[in-house]
């Protein structure tokens, strides 16, 4: 177990190194001079402008040597410091992400975790269950070919427009300032509900469909057929091949977890939900390096966690990687 | 003679399977669509037409948007971008994954271990996040710029999953007597491994089809798609910015929705059925 959890760790600090490098990297190269463009928008006098740009570029930051903004870039890193917003300067990166980030995790966190319990559940339970198999199923895979946001604009369409009984736009009511009280959180809960459905909706679909699928193999292996052989009842001999069709859906929310990033931004985008998502666009809108870096580092580090938790999972559930065998190493 | 033997049987189990029959003429209904949709209107996709926010009738099938641009029109139009995008994106997917995968695979020990490293940071950067950036740094793009950068980030699954069946086909007789023979290993792969992962290659394209059209739908809805042309993705775009859902306007963005989710569906329902005309083992009694 213990070489497991070495190899999976030297992966991730490499990962993590690359990826932090690509992140201080890319928006550099990006077109047009950020500073230059807020000062355009402040619309100053010439000298002013120029004095203003000497003043903001060393604000930021750039006018030192490349390697040195690299290494500063990693310095400021560690002591979480993420530069300043320039489009909604002067308010720091780091705050800025931190009012977002709840509401990704509001959202994102139990759309993901109940879709793959419940789509697994249903997948293993849909598998050669005739009836099951051909009426629910194809509708598994509509959902899972659904694009994220058209489904989101039909639930607001239908739910926010013609029914009229979930707001489509916002985290809560524009009339309320957050506060601990019921109201406060029935309307965030109201705004919360539209834009989790379509994200559940669609994960439920996948999950749905790649358990039906997993389970089918299993039941043809081998000692599922053994263990009928030997008059084992159905429900033991699908509960084994359950907890082997487990792993490979485990190893799948891991691989998935780029497209739910993805996913993600464009239902936040659909239902304005003022998430990362939502700010990224922003950022990338008004050219906002530093907003554009922190939102990525985020997703960085929020998706490595993510993988963490999944190899933890892994452990739990597959005893061979806890004996030191091989197993699956994904 | 053997291998026409096979090749009826596969056609056999391949014309029986309702999955994949139902999947075919949903695709190919599209694919015609796209072909034919463009004679059958007189106007062109960005077109000012007619009266604004007309829902559907006989005169404007689909209804006009709220600049009076004639739905049916940009939606024909948009059809044939998915295909586009689906298989040159998803095309040069499946390719980088085939080679990173045999490579991989092949080789072991240290090349393997290296491209891990490169697929498993690719994947943890979010892909969607470098497309982003990259397509707001080219002003000017097309279908075509839009799928490579697509195929360019989408690989690394079909990677891994062509890794691991490579790594199970490597160790078997038939390819340690290719080796022995004196076989060069592109060779080998080429000719011993891959023949043999056929349909798992088919299956990896068809899936590869499918993402990248609904990962183009989603760079389209957010305006960093192509900048020329119209595409389903777009036109839930532009019905979403310009109120489509606060006037009720549900003919605007209810087809182009419609169209992917159905083409990508139809997609992956075609995918379980071509496993079960592989493997035996899958068919249903």
């Amino acid at each position: 177990m213990r070489r497991y959890f070495a190899r999976k760790l030297f992966i991730y600090v490499v990962t993590f190194f690359l990826a932090v490098t690509i992140d201080w990297l890319i928006p550099r190269f990006m077109p047009g001079n950020p500073v230059q463009n807020m000062l355009s928008r402040a619309a100053v006098r010439a000298e002013a402008a120029e004095v203003m740009y000497g003043y903001y570029t060393r604000a930021f930051g750039l006018d030192v040597p490349v390697w040195q903004q690299y290494l500063n870039f990693w310095n400021a890193l560690f002591h979480g410091d993420l530069g300043t917003s320039i489009y909604l300067f002067p308010t720091p990166v780091t705050k800025v992400l931190m009012d977002a980030v709840p509401y990704d995790i509001f959202l994102l966190l139990p759309a993901i975790l109940l879709s793959w319990f419940a789509g697994n559940k249903f997948g293993a339970f849909a598998a050669r269950t005739k009836r099951l198999d051909n009426t629910v199923l194809p509708l598994g895979y509509i959902l899972t070919a659904t694009p994220y946001m058209w489904l989101g604009i039909l639930l607001a369409w239908a739910f926010g427009i013609v029914l009229d009984v979930f707001p489509i736009a916002g985290a809560y009511s524009y009339t309320m300032a957050p506060h601990l009280s019921w109201t406060f959180i029935g309307s965030v809960l109201k705004h919360w509900f539209l834009p989790f459905a379509s994200l559940f909706m669609i994960f439920f679909g996948g999950w749905a469909i790649g358990m039906r699928n997993m389970i089918i193999y299993e039941l043809e292996a081998d000692y599922s057929h053994y263990l009928e052989a030997l008059g084992a009842p159905r429900k033991l001999v699908r509960k084994y091949a359950f907890r082997n069709a487990i792993l490979p859906q485990l190893t799948g929310l891991a691989l998935q977890l780029g497209v739910i990033v993805a996913g993600a931004l464009v239902t936040e985008v659909v239902f304005s939900y003022p998430g990362i998502g939502y700010l990224i666009l922003a950022a990338i809108q008004n050219q906002d390096y530093f907003l554009i870096q922190g939102c990525f580092l985020f997703i960085i580090i929020g998706v490595l966690l993510a993988n963490f938790a999944i190899d933890i999972a892994y452990v739990l559930v597959d005893p061979r990687t806890r004996k030191g065998m091989t197993g699956e190493t994904a | 003679m053997k291998k026409q033997k096979k090749k009826n049987e596969f056609l056999y189990f391949a014309l029986r399977n309702n999955k994949l029959r139902i999947g075919l003429i949903v695709v190919l209904f599209f694919l015609v669509f796209a072909a034919v949709g463009p004679m059958l209107t007189d106007h062109s996709p960005r077109e000012y037409v007619g009266p604004a926010g007309q829902p559907p009738s006989s005169e404007y099938w689909f209804g006009t948007t709220t600049f009076g641009q004639d739905v049916f029109t940009q939606f024909v139009y948009g059809l044939y971008p998915v295909f586009l995008v689906g298989i040159l994106g998803g095309g040069l997917g499946t390719l980088i994954g085939m080679l990173v995968g045999f490579t991989a695979g092949y080789r072991g020990g240290l090349v393997d271990e290296g491209l891990n490293v490169v697929t498993n940071v690719i994947l943890v950067i979010p892909a969607f996040a470098l497309l982003l950036i990259i397509a707001a740094y080219l002003t000017v793009r097309g279908f075509v710029v839009e799928s490579i950068f697509i195929g360019l980030t989408a690989w690394p699954w079909a990677a891994r999953a062509i890794r691991a069946q490579t790594f199970s086909l490597r160790t078997r007789d038939f390819v340690d007597l290719a080796r022995l023979s004196g076989m060069k290993p592109r060779k080998i792969i080429f000719t011993e491994i891959a023949p043999n992962m056929m349909s798992y290659l088919v299956m990896t394209f068809i899936l590869q089809f499918g993402g990248a059209i609904l990962i183009a739908a989603t760079l389209d809805f957010i305006g960093l798609g192509p900048t020329t042309g119209i595409s389903l993705g777009m036109m839930m775009q532009y019905a979403v910015l310009w109120g489509a859902l606060q006037l009720g306007m549900w003919w605007w963005f209810v087809p182009p929705g419609a169209a992917i989710a159905a083409i990508v569906g139809a997609l992956y329902v075609m995918n379980v059925g071509l496993d079960e005309v592989f493997n035996p083992k899958l068919r249903e009694m």
